[in-house]
């Protein structure tokens, strides 16, 4: 233990309690609904190939059969249960909303700690590339990249993940900016640590929790932009996840013949889990720091913690 | 002399983006690997001669520089190729397409500002209340829907009674302008209601936290002492500055409102951008793909730029 981890402990109580405040976030209503469907989706598809009813590649009743007590979601057009697409769907969206969330959080970490850490030429010529991310639409970038390599679910993941990493690099430079004016960080370069092992031992244990949140909150985007994707016909055509199941019922008439069973359980899907990364990602988030006032510059720009009993905002 | 250098810098951040976009644009479609010539002409097994004459074509024989100088030409000369699928110029395409892309995203965005502004301004005066829980959740539940699927549950429901794809009725003859107007203001409604509820959530919870803000400072505290009735407060008060922050969430919800346009064009039949954008990818239409995307790019920045500015108008505090 050096000299600088020491002093922290007893200097800045609060600078320790990153993991403690994450924990305790679950006792939350909002935290714990968030966590509480992430977990359930996590395990469903992971059970997927054991508790799926029928076969996902063998028609088992007739062409769009509405929903009955063998079918419970129906069948879709070419007589394959709906149930069964939709937990199958579910793990290889989940794979790829949690693949896509962490090479946004390795890519923005890193540029938001470089970024923060060493200031200077590096942090502008850095944030004005974070800018131009930030800038440039990104769902018609995913699409022109997404066109020009062809449709795979490997491309699908790289794509989302290369492009959506400017809201972790942004948060995380906020963060470490403050982390390297305080004593211990001073105080570790002071008795001549490298900056490699300052960034190691100091500066990621105490960011670790944010990016715990911002990788929940990554997974809303990621799944929301694989949806897009699959229904522009840009991912793996052969793949079975929910944004190709609402394709496939969109382009093979689910919508003229009022089938809304084959879009319904997927849709329905996407929009529970996004709604739990949310509660979950933003109640750690506003636990964490309750000033992130960064979050007027983000695409989750909007704080739902309420403002009773805190001075200021407090009515 | 602040104030210029922050529209200074602003601007060329503004025209480096641009820039940076176009050059993305040329470098994607041109060193990617794989062979270009192959790649525009689209037959794998083309004849050498053939192929020479392609590149020649093309301007494909030239050094990488003397292509990316043409490129830049071109582009600056409204020459931005021809289009693979219907042979017509990729700019007079784009023009079409945009010209009916335009209504619908820019009425989309004002109604789902105006309704966000309302529910977020109603929810926030009235915090802790069902009201206000119902809202905001019923909010984070619209952000959560995807927007293929919205478009495709309003399909289903409307289904007879509003029309579904197009901009007009097909087995319409001899319209007056006056009904063709209509038909296509009728045609307008799904896809226009479609980006309402896709946008207006997150405008609701950006306000309604802004608001919730502004209501704890010391000036509505001496408002309130004056005997100022409620209803002044809330509209003279606290809304005229928890209404800031909306300039820079029109600016951010570019990027959102963009790409809901994208979906609700390919599920309504809506002939805008979108849809050519997603018909190039079908068609493996390069010229096309690398128009629409430039297009998109530039007007986006180009908003975020004025956005940039109209903030620093309302509140110049920005530059610190």
């Amino acid at each position: 233990m050096t000299e600088g981890q020491i002093r922290q402990s007893k200097v800045d109580p609060s600078s320790r309690g990153g993991w403690w405040t994450v924990l305790n976030v679950l006792r939350q209503p909002t935290a714990a609904i968030g966590f509480g469907i992430l977990a359930f989706f996590t395990v469903i598809s992971l059970l997927s190939p054991w508790i799926k009813p029928y076969s996902t590649h063998l028609a088992s009743c007739a062409v769009f059969e509405p929903p009955s007590a063998s079918h419970w979601f129906g069948c879709d057009d070419g007589g394959i249960d709906v149930l069964s697409l939709t937990l199958e769907g579910g793990l290889i969206s989940m794979y790829v909303g949690f693949t896509a969330a962490t090479i946004t959080i390795l890519i923005g970490a890193t540029i938001g700690i470089v970024s923060g850490y060493f200031g200077g030429w590096i942090d502008t010529v850095l944030m004005r590339i974070t800018d131009y991310f930030l800038v440039v639409p990104q769902l018609v970038l995913m699409i022109v990249v997404a066109a020009v390599w062809g449709p795979s679910l490997e491309h699908v993941i790289l794509v989302i993940g290369l492009l959506l990493w400017t809201y972790t690099a942004r948060i995380v430079r906020a963060q470490v900016k403050s982390l390297r004016e305080r004593v211990f960080i001073r105080r570790a370069i002071s008795i001549g640590s490298g900056h490699l092992r300052i960034i190691w031992r100091h500066i990621l244990p105490q960011i670790g929790p944010l990016l715990v949140a911002s990788t929940v909150l990554a997974i809303t985007v990621a799944v929301f932009n694989e949806t897009a994707l699959a229904f522009l016909g840009l991912s793996d055509p052969t793949a079975i996840t929910w944004g190709t199941i609402m394709e496939h019922a969109f382009q093979r008439a689910a919508v003229s013949t009022g089938s809304w069973w084959a879009i319904v359980p997927a849709g329905l899907a996407v929009a529970i889990l996004i709604m739990g990364c949310y509660m979950l990602g933003r109640s750690i988030e506003d636990a964490l720091n309750p000033r992130l006032r960064v979050s007027y510059l983000s695409p989750y720009s909007w704080q739902l913690r309420t403002l009773v009993g805190r001075g200021k905002g407090a009515l | 002399m602040r104030r210029t250098g922050y529209i200074w810098k602003r601007s060329v951040f503004a025209v480096v983006t641009i820039f940076a976009a176009v050059s993305f644009n040329f470098v994607l479609f041109r060193v990617l690997p794989g062979s270009a010539i192959t790649r525009i002409s689209r037959v794998p097994n083309a004849s050498p001669s053939m192929k020479k004459a392609l590149a020649e074509q093309f301007g494909l024989d030239k050094s990488m520089w003397d292509q990316y100088w043409l490129y830049l030409k071109n582009l600056f000369t409204g020459n931005w190729g021809i289009s693979y699928s219907n042979r017509q110029p990729v700019i007079e395409n784009l023009a079409v397409a945009f010209g009916n892309t335009l209504p619908v995203v820019s009425i989309g965005t004002i109604v789902a500002i105006i309704l966000g502004i309302l529910v977020g301004v109603h929810s926030a005066v009235r915090r802790g209340t069902f009201a206000d829980h119902f809202s905001t959740n019923l909010a984070v539940l619209f952000y959560a829907f995807p927007t293929q699927f919205l478009g495709m549950m309003l399909l289903i429901f409307f289904a007879g009674v509003l029309p579904a794809a197009g901009t007009h009725d097909p087995f319409a003859f001899n319209q007056t302008p006056w009904e063709s107007f209509l038909d296509y203001s009728k045609h307008m409604i799904l896809p226009v209601l479609t980006l309402v509820l896709t946008l207006y959530a997150e405008n609701a919870l950006i306000v309604r936290s802004s608001m919730l803000e502004t209501l704890g400072e010391d000036y509505i505290l001496t408002a309130r002492a004056k005997g100022l009735s409620r209803r002044k407060i809330i509209r003279d008060y606290a809304m005229r500055n928890a209404l800031l922050p909306i300039v820079t969430m029109v600016a951010l919800a570019l990027g959102a409102i963009v790409s809901g346009a994208i979906l609700i064009e390919v599920i309504f039949s809506w002939p805008g951008i979108g849809r050519a954008l997603y018909d190039a990818v079908l068609q493996r239409d390069y010229p096309m793909l690398q128009g629409g995307f430039l297009i998109i790019t530039v007007v986006v920045v180009l908003l975020n730029y004025l956005a940039d500015l109209a903030y620093y108008k309302l509140d110049p505090r920005v530059v610190d």
